[in-house]
């Protein structure tokens, strides 16, 4: 096989790449540190001196910090069951993974058919008498059930990525370990605690960084849900770029979620490093 | 007739093969107006569907609308024939507008007409339809009404009186508000709260007139439906009976006279000390320098200008016509309730008219926001008005001094920059 074959392979994807990807990043990149032609930090400055930065990145923040852990522990619980399964494995596979197919719109928009003043969960506790008249629930005056019926699309959404990520990597796993632990003695949760879990740390890394990222980008589910009442750091791009036609802000914006997801990544890299030895 | 048959049948199928080839001939009209897919399907059934060259009538986001419209002008070339916004959006794209100064324009009022200019010496757009917002009550609503209260002449006062006895009386608010992401909120405070009561819309942001504005305006919030922040058209609330009292643009309140005539009333936005400020919606049609076929997106304009043409735009987005037309006996209930509110709101001696922004270009969005996000501290999350106006006026300043726009109506003229004082 002449050696420039893998090359050529490649060439495809890499030009893909670089006209769809790294072009575009490198121009929102220079956008957002110039202003009027000159090199400067204004975009910045602008961002993040409007009252909504700051609300922006808490709701961000927090979403993550709220959805990614029970996330994680579902996703765990769910791949288990699976691999543990005889019979039917795939059909409930397949069931987990339905989410999956479904947008992140029309997964926000579910939701909100649920939690809609007509909703419902309205009409079925009027049907069945509980309360009298609709509640209003995405209300401005309480944000902590919009953020609630949020999280609630989100964990709903994209758990099942995760999910197929650790299923593919307890796959991985040689049986013979679990089955030598339980020759010495050691219970189902020790042997989960003890063997999977380390040997399953390459897969938990790949899932953990993926839906970390993608926390920080969420954007339609929260527009679906809350509107404008609960900005995130992805929503208040799409409003410079598109409301306020602000360009330079808005590559700012993006700049802000980039650097704050290389940021967790790097955490995740560290804190669940994998040895050289250990690697495949 | 028989023996024709077989030539329609051949002429028709020619007609199909060709239908392919005169699609290009088509004129792209490429408009933020008429948006609602409703709105959208009348405009290209109802309206230009007797234009013979055939259009094709676009209308997306004003985001995406001003985006393709600099793309193509920044290009040097591009497909779209005619532009259609309001008059901030065509301001956004005043560069690239070609002259129009040969379309005859004689039937539109000189005042009107005048806009169009963009302040040069061309005519830059053509009035294409006009607007305004009004208030809506249902009926049942009026027996709220506080005493002595004249509906022709409500004062702000008198609008918090009655949400309130509303509020009280019904055991829940019934007044609602757009302040919907997609809501005309800011349109409020610009065109009718604030100069209402200061007089002008930029100059006197952060007086003391425009904190008591923004305090009636809390006062009145209290007895909002607090579901106004998801309201963005309030013709639905207003059908639906969650709401009896409301302010809106007239094209977005139609519905409900056009589904239930017999049960609302249409009536004046209310005054304030300094008068019954409201605002005037203008939109127009322009031509971009690159369009394709400059003589066929002229005579586009020509034809949304025929007074049939304004009486089928009309009912298609209850914007009003830009000539004098004769409104027939069958013009939709929304109109015919309208119409006479939207006479006596001008016509009141306490009128005070305000026009759109003018000459913000591209921070028109911004210039909104400025308004909205007064609202949301002050109102929504509830922070103090005077270092919220000090804040946003400076947001306000800098804005104005980005954009070296002057001062529109209702404030005085001014050389450069409109002064925020």
């Amino acid at each position: 096989m002449p050696r420039y074959i893998p090359y050529l392979l490649l060439l495809p994807a890499t030009v893909f790449l670089i006209i769809f990807f790294l072009y575009p990043f490198t121009q929102v990149a220079i956008e957002s540190f110039t202003s009027n032609g000159s090199w400067s930090l204004a975009n910045f400055q602008k961002a993040s001196s409007h009252w909504k930065f700051g609300e922006a990145f808490k709701n961000t923040m927090l979403l993550a910090a709220l959805v990614v852990p029970i996330q994680l522990a579902m996703s765990l619980t769910m791949a288990t069951v699976v691999q543990k399964l005889q019979k039917g494995r795939s059909a409930i596979l397949y069931i987990f993974a339905i989410p999956l197919g479904i947008s992140d719109l029309a997964a926000g928009l579910i939701w909100l058919s649920i939690f809609e003043q007509s909703g419902f969960l309205n009409s079925i506790l009027v049907n069945m008498g509980l309360i009298e008249k609709p509640i209003l629930y995405l209300s401005y005056q309480s944000p902590w059930v919009i953020l609630f019926a949020i999280m609630l699309a989100e964990i709903w959404r994209a758990t099942a990525i995760m999910m197929v990520i650790l299923v593919a990597g307890l796959g991985l796993i040689p049986r013979e370990y679990g089955e030598a632990a339980e020759v010495f003695g050691a219970t189902r949760w020790q042997r989960f605690y003890k063997v999977t879990l380390p040997m399953l740390r390459p897969s938990l890394q790949t899932a953990l960084i993926l839906r970390v990222i993608l926390a920080f980008e969420v954007f339609a589910v929260v527009i679906a849900l809350g509107g404008t009442q609960m900005p995130v750091l992805m929503s208040e791009t799409f409003n410079w770029q598109f409301n306020l036609q602000d360009r330079g802000v808005a590559a700012a914006y993006a700049m802000v979620i980039l650097a704050v997801s290389v940021v967790f990544t790097l955490i995740i890299l560290r804190a669940l490093h994998v040895p050289k030895e250990a690697r495949s | 007739m028989k023996s024709f048959k077989p030539i329609l049948g051949a002429v028709s199928g020619l007609a199909l093969m060709l239908g392919a080839v005169s699609a290009q001939a088509e004129v792209l009209f490429w408009s933020t107006q008429a948006q609602p897919v409703e709105e959208t399907q009348k405009m290209r059934d109802e309206v230009v569907a007797g234009f013979e060259a055939g259009v094709d009538y676009q209308a997306p986001e004003s985001g995406p609308w001003l985006t393709r419209a600099q793309a193509e002008l920044s290009a040097g070339s591009g497909a779209v024939g005619v532009l259609g916004g309001l008059h901030g959006d065509l301001t956004a794209v005043r560069g690239g507008l070609a002259d129009l100064s040969d379309i005859d324009i004689s039937a539109i009022p000189a005042e009107l007409a005048a806009l169009g200019k963009l302040d040069t010496e061309q005519q830059k757009y053509i009035p294409w339809m006009q607007a305004t917002f009004l208030m809506v009550a249902n009926k049942k609503a009026l027996a709220y009404l506080p005493e002595g209260a004249d509906l022709n002449a409500l004062t702000y006062d008198q609008l918090i009186d009655w949400a309130k006895a509303m509020a009280e009386g019904e055991g829940g608010p019934k007044f609602g508000f757009p302040a919907g992401p997609k809501g005309l909120k800011h349109r409020f405070f610009q065109g009718f709260l604030l100069p209402s009561y200061t007089g002008s819309t930029v100059n006197e942001f952060r007086s003391a007139e425009a904190e008591e504005a923004w305090g009636k305006f809390r006062e009145l919030w209290q007895y909002a439906n607090p579901a106004s922040t998801n309201y963005n058209f309030m013709q639905e609330q207003l059908v639906n009976d969650e709401v009896w009292l409301t302010f809106d643009h007239i094209a977005r309140i139609s519905e409900a006279f056009n589904t239930r005539p017999d049960d609302f009333v249409a009536f004046p936005v209310p005054a304030g000390p300094k008068g019954r400020g409201f605002m005037t919606v203008v939109a127009g049609m322009g031509v971009p320098e690159t369009a394709p076929d400059m003589a066929e997106a002229k005579a586009l304009i020509d034809y949304m200008l025929k007074p049939e043409t304004q009486l089928a735009t009309l009912r298609a987005t209850n914007f009003y016509p830009v000539v004098s037309v004769d409104m027939p006996d069958d013009v939709p209930a929304s109109v015919k309730a309208s119409g006479p509110a939207i006479a006596t709101m001008t016509a009141a001696e306490d009128a005070l008219p305000v026009l759109l922004p003018m000459g913000m270009g591209d921070l028109n969005g911004q210039f909104n926001q400025v308004y909205v996000d007064t609202f949301e501290q002050i109102i929504l999350a509830g922070r103090e008005i005077r270092p919220t106006l000090e804040q946003q006026a400076e947001a306000l300043r800098a804005l104005m001094d980005e954009a070296q726009a002057p001062c529109w109506l209702p404030d005085a003229p001014s050389e450069g920059a409109c002064p925020v004082n």
